[in-house]
């Protein structure tokens, strides 16, 4: 049997003492001889520990054992060969002070058996499925208690303006609004442009071009403005509200901020949900505007619109009833978001993997909760006749 | 001390900006000591113990390790390098998404071709050494109490057997019983296995137990080498304040008075 050396997971050019013979391990009538090397890294060459545990196997009961001839060994080796004999040292051995020193280690530590795994239980998905709405209903809860205790927050704000934690909320206006105006005028300006071109094409089949106006505006500001807002401030400063919070999580600052009498609420919850909250409608108008500039360069280019008819038909087109409902979404998107950030930030456990987990969580939640609410605001302005 | 140095470091630079942490400084680690590196805050132990590693970058001079300038280790040559050393970082440096069973065969898992039965006979030996349970072995790293995640972090270090150990401050943040006992647990590893110890401590007590061989890093150098008695017997303003403090004396006993004594006849 050839050991396959110059595996390419090592090279053994740091061992200079290493010598490796055709077989480490020498079987006759009376002793077992072993040479070579028995360390973790000459063992992590495929199938060689099952065939030295195979050649092992072979040795008689009665033979002696030799390991003088060992270049190297390690605990791993030690293990390999402890096994093989019971957990005992077998009689007339011969060793090296350093591996007698380990074997001594290896006797003086008995491993013990690990108790053994739970078995399987029936119906295990049953129980899945109820944690899973367990835990659902917990999240509303939570939610719920979260917003309970924001308005008591705010109450307490509007009591005492002045002790209000001002300088953070305009930090964070300007960190969720202010650096958020070039990417959400990007991807406006651009579904702005799309959307245009679709509509062009549609329209220019019945030669009803100028109706596009109306299209673009109502949708633009009612619908797409601020869900595209929303989902964009999500991602971005979603993720980070939660993954600060969790990151003072495992730092223990939020157990700092406890300790001093700091309201949590007060101080983190309130300011992210009223800067979000004021932010978000701008960010909205913002993005409406830009992606009403991407349609009309489209209409101008498509449908030959010239932009000051475009501009001019805007306000009869869109109407301001349909502003106050842009404003109203992106001030509830924004506070949800905030929300729903902040809840994930706090369930977050001091380890890197539920750090990752609640801000996906997090990001996912406030989409997905943005455009259920939108849907509500669809059938209760329906209702309404707005 | 004839054998050859199994860590070189010579001429060593350090500067953050503008301000000189280490100037010319030399220093050799040899085979089978415990060195401990003492120094006061700012002076440059654990920079000089991750330019070791080769986390750092020197501005001037080498490191050698096993006779190679450390940054001259690349590819397969830096992989068959690491498995020759083990760090314990001061606060463990768990991977806090494994359970503790899998930050200790993490490193076993990476050689490939190792069967599991063999790494779970190695695993649970090595927490036995560390006086840990198999039932341990499924806790997360943020369940541990502190002296746990030093011995997991100890175990994860040793792993692959090295012939270096580095500690990074092994026994801050502990309960001195604690302390003493995670002393005691390298020092018995020590005699066993025989493997090379460089650590970075501020206790005294660690370093009167462990250390064969003491440095003390001042004025931006190796100020003075050598056994615990020599170095305590040089006069320096750093070295009265470390070691002949009451704090000093009470923890190094009758070494500190004597040598008191020696230095102010």
């Amino acid at each position: 049997m050839r050991l396959i050396y110059g595996f390419p997971i090592f090279c053994m050019t740091l061992s200079s003492t290493s010598s490796q013979p055709d077989n480490p391990i020498v079987l006759d009538d009376r002793v077992c001889r072993l040479s070579g090397d028995w360390n973790a890294q000459a063992l992590a060459v495929s199938g060689e520990v099952y065939r030295r545990v195979a050649q092992l196997a072979r040795a008689r009961p009665a033979a002696s054992w030799d390991l003088t001839g060992i270049a190297k060994f390690d605990a791993v080796g030690a293990q390999l060969l402890w096994k093989r004999w019971g957990a005992v040292l077998p009689q007339g051995i011969a060793l090296t002070d350093s591996q007698r020193a380990l074997f001594d280690v290896l006797a003086e530590y008995p491993v013990e058996q690990a108790p053994a795994a739970p078995a399987p239980q029936l119906f295990d998905w049953v129980r899945r499925i109820g944690h899973g709405v367990f835990v659902g209903l917990e999240h509303g809860l939570g939610l719920l208690r979260m917003l309970g205790a924001l308005f008591w927050d705010l109450g307490r704000l509007l009591m005492r303006p002045s002790r209000g934690p001002w300088r953070e909320i305009s930090a964070q206006v300007y960190r969720v609004g202010a650096q958020a105006l070039g990417i959400t005028a990007l991807v406006g300006f651009l579904i702005g442009m799309v959307l245009s071109y679709l509509s062009a094409q549609q329209l220019a089949v019945f030669g009803a071009g100028q109706f596009i106006v109306k299209l673009l505006g109502v949708a633009t500001v009612r619908e797409l403005g601020p869900i595209l807002a929303a989902i964009l401030v999500a991602g971005r400063s979603g993720s980070s509200i939660t993954a600060q919070i969790g990151a003072m999580r495992v730092t223990q600052e939020l157990d700092a901020m406890e300790v001093m009498g700091i309201s949590h609420g007060q101080r983190l919850i309130l300011p992210r949900v009223i800067a979000l909250a004021i932010a978000m409608p701008l960010l909205v108008l913002w993005t409406d505007a830009i992606a009403l500039i991407g349609g009309m360069v489209v209409a101008k280019l498509e449908l030959d619109l010239t932009m000051q008819w475009f501009f001019g038909q805007l306000p009869d087109a869109i109407g301001i009833k349909n502003y106050w409902i842009s404003i109203v979404k992106g001030t509830t998107f924004g506070a949800w978001i905030a929300l729903v950030a902040c809840h994930f930030g706090f369930r977050i456990k001091p380890n890197t993997e539920s750090l990752g987990r609640g801000t996906t969580a997090s990001v996912v939640t406030a989409i997905t909760g943005v455009i259920l609410i939108d849907a509500l605001y669809a059938m209760l302005f329906d209702e309404m006749g707005i | 001390m004839t054998a050859a140095p199994i860590i070189s470091v010579q001429h060593l630079t350090t500067a953050f900006g503008t301000h000189v942490v280490h100037q010319d400084l030399n220093l050799d680690i040899y085979p089978k000591e415990i060195l401990a590196l003492v120094g006061g805050s700012g002076s440059g132990k654990t920079t000089l113990l991750r330019q070791i590693l080769g986390l750092d970058d020197p501005q001037g001079g080498v490191v050698k390790v096993f006779g190679r300038p450390v940054r001259d280790y690349t590819g397969q040559d830096r992989i068959a390098l690491t498995h020759r050393w083990g760090m314990l970082f001061q606060a463990g440096a768990l991977f806090s998404a494994l359970p503790v069973f899998d930050n200790i065969a993490l490193p076993l898992r990476e050689l490939h071709h190792l069967p599991e039965t063999l790494i779970r006979d190695v695993v649970l030996m090595r927490l036995s050494w560390m006086g840990l349970t198999a039932r341990d072995a499924d806790l997360m790293p943020s369940d541990l109490s502190g002296g746990m995640i030093k011995r997991v972090a100890l175990a994860r270090a040793l792993a692959l057997d090295p012939e270096l150990l580095f500690l990074d401050e092994p026994t801050a943040g502990l309960d001195p019983q604690r302390a003493d006992e995670f002393v005691e647990l390298i020092r018995v590893l020590h005699r066993e296995l025989g493997f090379t110890v460089v650590m970075v401590t501020h206790d005294l007590d660690t370093i009167g137990a462990l250390a064969s061989r003491v440095a003390v890093l001042a004025e931006k150098k190796v100020l003075v080498e050598g056994s615990l008695q020599t170095v305590m017997a040089t006069k320096h303003p750093f070295i009265d304040a470390f070691f002949h403090s009451e704090r000093g004396v009470r923890a190094l006993g009758a070494t500190a008075a004597k040598d008191v004594n020696h230095g102010k006849p």
